[in-house]
């Protein structure tokens, strides 16, 4: 089972939507409000290397925007 | 084939589809994303039946309201051509192709950059387009907002909220967009406006860290770690090659939404619109296929001139009052009255009088 996490805002539409998906795809991930959690921001900053939200990070793979294609592939859907 | 597709799943694209689907048609959404500008927009305040709503709540309930039907979508698509050939209309994206008998264009606008040094390098390092994703990031930093309409001053409300200053960086001599907005910020101590201001350049290393701007006063650098991009937007239009647009990318309708090419409408609202003497009137000249015809518009109706035919005529049964017999704004003006309803009459208009007459009252 992958490792997955989010890291994410309340109000972006895409992180809803990636939340959305993941669900609906039953894979289980911890979520990070980046918005409140300080150093989970700095480590999303730290991995992406940008500050723009959301950012998945599947077992190391790290995934910038809802690219559906790419968490597919990353996860063998 | 289906009946009909629409190009958007913003409040318009949504909205045409569940009027679509509850006269059973069998469509198709195709659209990038859902909820359109209103997903990422903050407060909401203006949409009429709630006094106060987020945009992504406002989207969800929008999505919400698609999905009671059983409407065929395709989202994360992208169409990059329409083509029609005798009746039926192509339309493609880079995943495939679909093909439908008329086709709405609701695909809305998008956030138009700076294009000013700096800003490529540091987009998504420090400079956001989206206040309302990227914001609770830069909590208790300095920011600055650039813009002075509305979807700036939105922008410079959320970011009262989070960040420790916020700049505003405004190209005229005051602020835009609407004075309950305005107000709220011109109060609010985090807030120092710099109007009649642009900026040079975005400066930093890794992530940004300030801004060069051009104020009356001379060159400045605010030492920022977020910059809100907010100055205006550029329609989604470049797919629809063969339709007729302004020079903004603006694709030119009818009144009836109709696109230069039948069966192709589009939900962005623009004509050709001229003012003439009288106050508050506006003439309209549309060319609908190879007619032109005019409508006088008041604020308390408006009159229709031109060479109709039926089908057209009874679109335009709340008018006012009808002149036939006329094809330009010149000849609408010189015509007389040849028809009105009976709202027209209780207003005074009647047949036989001279339209100037008829614009005074309808003004």
């Amino acid at each position: 089972m992958a490792q997955v996490k989010v890291y994410s805002t309340p109000t972006c539409p895409w992180c809803i939507r990636v939340k959305q998906f993941l669900t609906e795809n039953n894979i289980s991930f911890e979520d990070y409000d980046v918005g409140t959690d300080q150093a989970k921001a700095e480590e999303m900053i730290q991995k992406s290397g940008q500050m723009g939200v959301p950012v998945v990070d599947i077992d190391g793979t790290i995934i910038v925007g809802f690219d559906k294609e790419k968490i597919k592939a990353t996860l063998g859907l | 084939m289906y009946d009909l597709i629409i190009v958007g799943a913003g409040p318009a694209g949504i909205t045409a589809a569940v009027y679509a689907a509850r006269k059973r048609m069998q469509l198709l959404v195709i659209s990038k994303d859902i909820g359109g500008q209103a997903a990422w927009s903050g407060d909401i305040e203006n949409y009429t039946g709630y006094q106060f709503i987020s945009g992504p709540e406002l989207a969800a309930k929008f999505e919400e309201h698609m999905r009671q039907y059983n409407i065929a979508l395709k989202e994360n698509e992208s169409v990059n051509g329409i083509r029609k050939t005798q009746n039926v209309i192509t339309v493609t994206t880079e995943k495939g192709s679909y093909e439908c008998r008329s086709l709405i264009i609701a695909s809305g606008k998008r956030t138009r950059e700076l294009n000013v040094p700096g800003e490529k390098e540091y987009k998504n390092k420090g400079l956001t387009y989206c206040a309302t994703c990227d914001g609770p990031l830069f909590a208790d930093k300095d920011v600055a907002v650039i813009g002075g309409g509305n979807s700036a001053l939105d922008a410079a409300l959320q970011l009262v909220n989070i960040a420790s200053k916020v700049y505003m960086v405004n190209n005229v001599s005051v602020l835009g967009g609407d004075a309950i907005m305005r107000e709220k910020l011109e109060v609010n101590l985090k807030v120092t406006i710099f109007n009649d201001s642009r900026v040079k350049a975005i400066l930093g290393d890794k992530m940004v860290k300030a801004l060069r701007i051009n104020t009356a006063q001379g060159e400045k650098e605010l030492a920022v770690q977020g910059v809100f991009v907010e100055v205006g937007l550029i329609p989604n239009s470049e797919f629809a090659k063969d339709l007729d647009k302004n020079k903004l990318g603006e694709i030119r309708i009818n009144p009836q939404n109709e696109t230069n090419i039948p069966g192709t409408n589009s939900k962005m609202l623009k004509k050709k619109i001229i003012k003439i003497g009288n106050k508050g009137i506006e003439a309209i000249a549309i060319k609908l296929l190879t007619k032109t015809f005019v409508l006088l518009r008041g604020s308390k109706g408006y009159i229709m001139c031109g060479y109709l035919n039926l089908k057209v005529a009874q679109k335009f049964q709340d008018a006012a009052a009808k002149i036939v017999g006329v094809a330009s704004i010149e000849d609408a003006l010189k015509a007389q009255i040849h028809s009105c309803t009976p709202q027209a009459k209780k207003i005074g208009i009647k047949p036989g009088q001279p339209v100037k007459d008829a614009l005074r009252i309808i003004a």
